[in-house]
């Protein structure tokens, strides 16, 4: 990647001259700014405290918790069941990849087996869902630094994958499609072949949003050599996804511990060395295009057979079923009151959701209901790290650090 | 060669000139926004919306308040009351959803073992008050009444897979 001259990245207040000394041996004292909770730029609920010095970041302090809505808690006082649709409501921006994790979580934990079939869809919807939220990532970051178009260019993409989402859950977003033991509701018919279709298309709009933005001189300079941190730092700060990559460390869960059917697709996993806004936001763009590479496996490879694990203890009977069968019936009562019971024991896993590694530690005493769930949230990770990229920048650069670091608040509050 | 090349095409703006070719091409294509509420983009029959209670043809109410929909509930936003008829069957005095609790996962309507309780494909419920959210049976049952054939047709188009 090309690197043009930073924008006062290495600015320091002793690179300034006082043109105007203060009188009478007052001292000119640094100022304290909000930024947020109600910036447009502060991407959701984040209040940014902030010490300048001009206009050079001194100190960033981002105070967190507006969004909190004890979901951690919540979901001690639900069964395993209902507490599904409360993941989809963390990272509100990649809804199925938060399920992911947490269906995966129960599913190691009562050792449910699933059926290929339904490995695929979850490994399709999985990275559709990365698709949806990079595409929200990347143009809400060039708009951050000015660019308007391509946010309303490519949302047109994200409505056609929110119509794919609400085909086979009926919601765009709070889907609670994934179950432990498969996916709540097969494919319906000519889906495939519509996924397989916008496959084609989507590329090509890639590379005019690319040619259009990455390109582009003032983009550049926004970002190129802004909120750089090194291979160590970055592992040091916890940086994991695509925020990990871009500072050159290979390191991707899909490859490193493959779950669902990550292991049967081929794909690559996009690095950069330069590790600054610019990188970041490469590396997002790549990674579309190799998730549109595994939809596009998924599409080909899908075995038929059935969507979700048949037992019973697990998932309950289609309705066919239930409508003629005693016991089937007993089971689908037995399941939408008490719920799945889970034996003792803790699991933790983590998936490679869009914004890095978002883990589910569940914790289970045997009851229907989990005895304690922590959300390792990707973000808070991130935006602990803010003041050390921050630091020196000009206050124009902090919504470009943002930007790159994707947060979203839903999932740092929990 | 290639500084040369480099300069040349950062003195002559060429990727402003592509870029803006780019949005001229794209003023000429077919638009994609839609005119709302004249125009509406597709539904699924999957679609989870505005509640409802259903009948079954003769008139009959379908709930027979087993209270699974209560019971699964993630956000308790259901309250059922339910007492013997005069005829004995068992059936439902009060049946409230709170609309502001709702959270739209479709739970109840997939525990609904006769399918009563059911999400509509309509999503244009919004009110002034948030009284007007608490839903009651009538209002429910209204709701059955007005989207019947809706419903009706996405349960036949959707029932392979339900």
């Amino acid at each position: 990647m090309s690197s043009l001259g930073s924008a006062g990245a290495a600015w320091t207040a002793e690179d300034t001259i006082d043109v105007l000394p203060a009188k009478d041996g007052n001292e000119i004292q640094n100022y304290m700014i909000n930024f947020g909770p109600q910036h447009p730029a502060a991407h959701g609920v984040l209040r940014l405290v902030m010490e300048l010095d001009g206009e050079i970041i001194e100190r960033c302090d981002p105070h967190i918790g507006l969004l909190h809505r004890g979901t951690e808690k919540l979901i001690e006082y639900k069964t395993y069941l209902q507490a599904l649709p409360y993941m989809d409501r963390l990272d509100y921006v990649s809804p199925m990849c938060m399920e992911h994790s947490y269906v995966l979580a129960v599913e190691k934990l009562a050792g449910i087996e699933v059926p290929l079939r339904a490995k695929y869809i979850r490994t399709m919807f999985a990275e559709i869902t990365r698709i949806l939220n990079h595409i929200l990532n990347t143009t809400a970051h060039a708009m951050d630094v000015g660019a308007m178009t391509p946010m309303l260019w490519l949302f047109e993409e994200r409505e056609k994958l929110m119509e794919f989402y609400e085909r086979v859950s009926g919601a765009r977003f709070h889907a609670a499609w994934f179950r432990p033991g498969g996916v709540h509701q097969d494919l319906p018919a000519g889906m495939l072949e519509d996924i397989a279709a916008w496959c084609d298309g989507f590329p090509r709009l890639l590379d005019e949003f690319q040619g259009l933005v990455a390109d582009n001189r003032i983009f550049k300079q926004r970002n190129v050599d802004i909120g750089v941190i090194s291979k160590d730092d970055a592992i040091n700060w916890g940086f994991t996804g695509p925020c990990i990559r871009a500072s050159g460390v290979a390191w991707d869960l899909r490859k490193a511990q493959p779950y669902d059917a990550y292991h049967l697709v081929d794909f690559n996993v996009p690095v950069s060395n330069d590790g600054d806004c610019y990188a970041r936001f490469m590396v997002r763009m790549e990674e579309m295009r190799e998730s549109v590479k595994i939809i596009r496996q998924c599409v080909r490879d899908m075995p038929a057979g059935p969507h979700i694990t048949e037992n019973r203890k697990v998932a309950p009977p289609s309705r066919r079923e239930m409508k003629r069968s005693m016991e089937a019936l007993i089971h689908h009562f037995k399941l939408y009151t008490e719920g799945l019971h889970v034996p003792a024991g803790e699991a933790y896993v983590a998936t490679e959701s869009p914004k890095g590694e978002f883990g589910i530690y569940l914790v289970a005493d045997g009851t229907n209901k989990p005895w304690r769930c922590h959300i390792r949230a990707t973000g808070m990770a991130h935006l602990q790290a803010m003041d050390f990229l921050c630091k020196g920048h000009l206050l124009a650069d902090a919504p470009a650090v943002l930007g790159s670091l994707d947060i979203v608040f839903g999932e740092v509050d929990r | 060669m290639t500084a040369l090349l480099r300069s040349a095409k950062s003195l002559l703006l060429l990727e402003f000139v592509s870029g803006l070719w780019l949005t001229l091409r794209y003023v000429f294509r077919p638009k994609a926004t839609l005119n709302y509420p004249y125009e509406k983009g597709p539904v699924s029959p999957r679609f989870r919306g505005e509640h409802a209670l259903r009948r079954y043809p003769n008139g009959e109410e379908r709930c027979i308040a087993c209270k699974l929909c209560e019971a699964v509930c993630p956000a308790q936003a259901i309250t059922i009351e339910a007492e013997p008829r005069a005829d004995g069957s068992r059936r439902t005095t009060r049946y409230d959803i709170d609309m502001t609790k709702c959270i739209y996962c479709g739970l109840c309507q997939e525990a609904c073992p006769v399918d009563a309780i059911v999400e509509t494909p309509n999503f244009e419920f919004s009110v002034e008050t948030r009284e007007e959210l608490i839903y009651t049976k009538d209002k429910l049952l209204a709701n059955g009444e007005k989207w019947e054939r809706a419903i009706a047709a996405n349960i036949a188009a959707d029932a392979e897979y339900r």
